[in-house]
């Protein structure tokens, strides 16, 4: 049986690893709130950009452009978001499972090759020996503008030098706190949300400076950092939403842990306490 | 007949404004344009550069990246990679990145495909200065 000192031992021991989960809960939480904040204020922006967009490509056919040409798709490049640090729940595992999910749906008849934000995803491929074309690694401690610019750039290059014939991302979409799902959304060629006749009448007819042909080439790579910054805020959001929820459940553990642990540490005490009295009681009768 | 123009200027880090104002006029890829109450539905790309709109007596001006401008219904909305007050200005990067862009000018080619880049951060760096100084001056 355990003695009293080892158990005290490892109260001690539970209770600060409460205090760090704790802690780091509260920083998840007010990171959470910041990433959120983010998240919605590029909202107008994004939500403007891609009605724009619809406006503007109505008016032109769809081979108007190459990034809005559809090829068969031979060789696919996937770039997949996870996160640069643990601790965070299933939040990684998941988002490399689907990326996985995908690869083996199509690992058939296409090419798959790999582009990795975030440096768990990048060390999981990297052990498997998959493909990777790109890592990027620290994202946390750049502008999301910027490293969405960058890696929308490198796609589209990708893309219209033929060296992908399609691009996909695979990232966690922030639901809430407590639900982040896994999505995969098709980033090159630019797809268009169907719109219905009546719609496409509604219309207004612009007066277009310079022209609708130069406003869409330089609307679509935009349009493309705009998705690939929203896949980015999403992620940074869903990271602290995960890291939050786990955070929570090793804090209620732990605490959990110091119940039953305290428990018995009564017990233990007890039990000595009738054991040294059996032994004077006994003494004293040895005594008479 | 409306006498008064909504206008929105939109980032992709923040909403930067949004005001009834009298006047708008606004740096377009083929030059200045001005908008007022009524204006035809209308779409521009924006060039870096100064924009500014009247409110009654005040003129307010801010620097904007390259964007777009849409005009419908009396609702100007900006679309700008940037933008900025004058107060908001750091007037010394700016100069900073002037300079930088003109050296690396006289460095490469002409048609070196780096050239339009920095033709484009020579603009933006002199717009932020432009806007910066009128505001020092008032």
């Amino acid at each position: 049986m355990a003695t009293l000192k080892v158990i005290r031992k490892r109260i001690s021991s539970v209770k600060n690893t409460q205090q760090i989960t704790k802690a780091m809960k509260m920083v998840s939480a007010a990171k959470l709130r910041r990433a959120q904040e983010a998240a919605v204020q590029a909202r107008p922006y994004a939500e403007k950009m891609t009605e724009l967009l619809k406006n503007v490509s109505a008016r032109v056919a769809s081979e108007a452009h190459p990034l809005l040409t559809p090829r068969e798709e031979k060789k696919v490049q996937l770039v997949l978001f996870t996160s640069d640090r643990g601790l965070c729940g299933g939040y990684n595992t998941n988002m490399i499972r689907a990326a996985e999910t995908f690869i083996r749906q199509h690992a058939g008849e296409r090419e798959i090759k790999l582009t990795l934000v975030g440096r768990k995803g990048a060390d999981h491929f990297r052990r498997r020996g998959a493909e990777i074309s790109e890592r990027y690694v620290d994202i946390l401690y750049k502008p999301a503008d910027e490293l969405a610019g960058e890696i929308a750039e490198k796609q589209i290059s990708r893309f219209v030098s033929g060296e992908a014939d399609a691009v996909y991302i695979v990232y966690s979409r922030f639901r809430s706190a407590l639900s982040q799902v896994p999505t995969v959304e098709k980033l090159l060629p630019v797809t268009l949300a169907q719109t219905d006749d009546a719609q496409a009448q509604q219309q207004t007819e612009y007066l277009y400076e310079p022209g609708v042909e130069q406003i869409l080439a330089s609307l679509l790579p935009r349009i493309t950092g705009i998705a690939v910054q929203r896949a980015l805020l999403e992620a940074t959001a869903s990271e602290h939403g995960a890291r939050m929820t786990a955070m929570e459940s090793a804090s209620g553990n732990a605490a959990k842990m110091i119940g039953s642990l305290t428990l018995q540490m009564n017990r233990a005490r007890q039990a000595s306490i009738t054991r040294e009295l059996l032994e004077i009681v006994g003494t004293a009768e040895a005594l008479k | 007949m409306a006498d008064k123009i909504k206008l929105r200027v939109v980032t992709p880090s923040r909403l930067v404004l949004e005001e009834d104002v009298d006047e708008v006029s606004a740096p377009g890829e083929l030059g200045e344009f001005g908008v007022l109450p009524d204006h035809i539905s209308f779409l521009s790309t924006l060039v870096a550069g100064e924009m500014s709109y009247k409110q009654g007596a005040a003129r307010h001006a801010l620097v904007v990246g390259g964007g777009y401008a849409e005009v419908l219904d009396n609702v100007m909305t900006v679309l700008a990679s940037a933008a900025e007050f004058a107060g908001e200005i750091d007037s010394a990067r700016a100069q900073r990145a002037k300079e930088r862009a003109e050296k690396r000018m006289g460095e490469v080619n002409f048609d070196d495909p780096e050239y339009p880049q920095l033709e484009e951060a020579q603009r933006r760096a002199l717009a932020r200065l432009q806007v910066a100084s009128k505001e020092t001056r008032r």
